[in-house]
């Protein structure tokens, strides 16, 4: 099938050109880091993990939230995700494949990332995390894959394959799950301490991932022959809506046991992202800029008419992707960090080799993107459905 | 250093070799448990010092600005611990702080100003239940069976999870080559390179062979270290008869460092 990714359109080949583009600005900025070290980046000895984790943190998110279109699809039999089930699969791989290279730009040593399979140790959180982030990676290449390349045989997908497709449901809970214990579990970082860690990550992932399918399915329908569906499309407006007001009130939840309670600790860090400390307050704006995205956001998927119309759909979910993308991609590590273990506040914010980095990180993952995306919508462009999703093949 | 590295460098790729497959090898290291070997060894010469449970307390009525300076000075120098200008990439294995801020939860408004500033040496706790051993991803932090928390700084592939994890500060990270900041090189113990974590180690290389600890030997008496677990020591003694606090004893790790006040 891979044949396919190498016919398309100028404007496709421009897309991927561009791409190529900030893929080799970044992987210029990463020789020099790799030649000088992290010294490139914002971070500090007080502030040890900064925009590269926080962006690993996040894609985390929107690997899982590939399951918030397999499950309806598989364990309800929900048809309407029948279409688009390979589109939210094809999107866990590349948001793997960038989390885990955004570990390893962060490594002060890359050369000896294989020390972590060399001298496994179990009582670290990291090595679970590279366990179910490699599991989930291999389960949903074998799954994508297996169920588009029947689809292009137009005949159902092999019987073996189901349980590989349960599995993988199941699992993709445990990647953000694991990914929040590596923070939950860390005494004195105060903002990070809280058992609704991980129950806030799950939200806040099918919240973001299913905004970012709804624009994907946008693009698709626009670029291609291959239409997702308008009910698929507003489905998973729906399922965003919902996480999207679940992880709004966790963090009420979290300000509420802060400053109901007044334990300095556990509000400094709130306080420090939300109004500045002891004068510092690099990351205030972000946080109110990252309120006003969650707002729109909110506004308009949970208002039927504005949810409906397309042109508002598409700025609400732009709107709640980039406000959970501030949120996690940033504020949460830098957060956790502020104030140091002496009370003290020490900043950070990245440098533009370090964006430079992470923008190729990012531009990479959506290289991969387009081309498994292009591979399946050429399948499902020969493909036609008919109002009760049963396919109708035309060729 | 250099050379360990390129040695080391050279038994991998060799053993890569032999069974072709870098995925074989790494099996062959596993199954064989060789991991745990270099983790728990360390040297006993003739006249090592020896302990069940090192700990080192710090007399902050006998600490003044020379005494703590002279301390830096000794424990840096010896273990050439680079000079950084810039707070962001600074390495410091022990430093000072003020009481205010060293303990800080135990502040209070009408704390006396000379209490508040009272200046205090700071360095790793070499806890009991060490949250930076508990993370690492790699054993390259560890802590010994006579408590000292060590660094490997070999395997070490510096994710930094360890300074997450310290809820003292303890740890410093090689953000750059940290050699050309290194003012006199101290020929006998090595330098660190690039993207690595490190921290007091208790000088654990001094008592190998029959010496204190280096800030001990020239804080004229403010530093006591000793065995916990033997009741004659000098430093249950001390603290016997003293009262001593830690540094955010609430948070379980159990920091061996006391302060006597
Ligand atoms: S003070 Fe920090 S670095 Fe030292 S042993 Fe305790 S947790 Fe580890
Ligand atoms: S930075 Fe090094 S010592 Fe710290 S957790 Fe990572 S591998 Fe272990």
């Amino acid at each position: 099938m891979l044949e396919y990714a190498l016919k398309g359109s100028k404007r496709y080949w421009t897309w991927v050109c561009f791409l190529l583009v900030l893929i080799g600005i970044g992987f210029i900025a990463y020789l020099n880091q790799f030649q000088v070290g992290l010294g490139i980046t914002g971070m500090s000895r007080d502030v040890s993990w900064g925009f590269y984790i926080g962006q690993f943190t996040f894609l985390v998110g929107v690997a899982a939230s590939a399951v918030t279109v397999v499950l309806p699809y598989y364990f309800h039999n929900w048809k309407k995700y029948g279409r688009i089930a390979v589109i939210g699969e094809f999107l866990a791989i590349p948001a793997v494949l960038m989390c885990m290279l955004f570990i390893f730009v962060d490594l002060g040593q890359p050369m000896r990332v294989m020390n972590v399979l060399l001298h496994p140790t179990p009582n670290s959180v990291m090595f679970f995390d590279m366990v179910v982030l490699s599991g989930y990676l291999i389960l949903n290449l074998l799954c994508g894959w297996v169920v588009l390349g029947s689809e292009r045989k137009s005949a159902p997908p092999p019987t073996w394959i189901k349980p590989f497709l349960y599995i993988a449901i199941c699992w993709a809970p445990s990647i953000h799950i694991v990914t929040a214990f590596l923070y939950q579990g860390l005494p004195g970082r105060h903002y990070w301490l809280t058992a609704i860690m991980a129950a806030k990550f799950l939200s806040s992932a099918f919240a973001s991932g299913p905004a970012l399918l709804v624009l994907l399915c946008m693009i698709i329908r626009k670029f291609t022959k291959f239409d997702p569906g308008k009910e698929a499309i507003q489905s998973l407006a729906k399922t965003s809506a919902y996480f999207l007001i679940a992880t709004i009130l966790f963090y009420v939840f979290e300000v509420f046991t802060a400053f109901y309670s007044s334990i300095p600790g556990h509000m400094a860090p709130i306080t420090y992202l939300f109004s500045g400390l002891d004068g510092f307050t690099k990351l205030v704006p972000v946080m109110k800029v990252c309120a006003v995205l969650v707002a729109i956001g909110t506004i308009i998927l949970v208002t039927p008419p504005l949810r409906k119309w397309e042109v508002t759909l598409a700025i609400g979910a732009l709107a709640t992707f980039l406000g959970m993308w501030l949120e996690k991609g940033l504020s949460l590590v830098v957060g956790g960090f502020i104030p140091n273990p002496f009370e003290r506040v020490f900043e950070y914010w990245p440098t533009l080799q370090e964006v430079l980095i992470a923008l190729g990180v990012w531009s990479l993952g959506f290289f991969i993107l387009t081309i498994l995306y292009k591979i399946a919508t050429t399948v499902k462009e020969k493909a036609v459905f008919d109002k009760y999703g049963q396919k109708q093949i035309i060729e | 250093m250099n050379d360990i590295d390129r040695r080391k460098f050279l038994k991998i790729a060799g053993l890569g070799a032999l069974f072709g497959l870098t995925g074989l090898s790494m099996f062959e290291v596993v199954t064989k448990k060789h991991i745990e070997a270099a983790v728990e060894k360390y040297k006993i010469l003739p006249n090592t010092l020896t302990a069940q449970r090192w700990a080192i307390a710090i007399d902050l009525k006998k600490l003044d600005e020379k005494i703590i300076n002279d301390c830096i000075q000794a424990c840096h120098s010896i273990h050439n611990v680079p000079q950084i200008a810039m707070q962001k990439e600074e390495i410091k294995w022990i430093w000072k702080e003020t009481f205010e801020h060293a303990f800080y939860e135990m502040e209070y408004p009408y704390m006396p100003e000379q209490m508040k500033n009272l200046p205090v040496l700071v360095l790793c706790n070499h806890c009991d239940n060490p949250a930076c051993v508990r993370v690492c991803p790699t054993k390259a932090t560890f802590k010994r069976k006579d408590g000292i928390v060590m660094m490997d700084m070999h395997r070490c592939i510096g994710c930094r999870y360890c300074m997450a994890a310290c809820p003292f500060g303890a740890r410093s990270f090689n953000w750059r080559d940290p050699r050309p900041f290194i003012k006199e090189e101290n020929s006998e113990y090595p330098t660190r390179m690039k993207g690595v974590v490190e921290k007091c180690t208790l000088c654990c290389e001094r008592l190998e062979i029959g010496k204190p600890p280096a800030c001990v030997e020239v804080s004229n008496g403010a530093i006591i270290y000793g065995d916990l677990a033997n009741p004659d020591s000098e430093i249950r003694k001390i603290l016997a008869t003293n009262y001593a606090i830690r540094r955010k004893p609430e948070l379980g790790t159990n920091p061996c460092v006391y302060y006597l006040i």
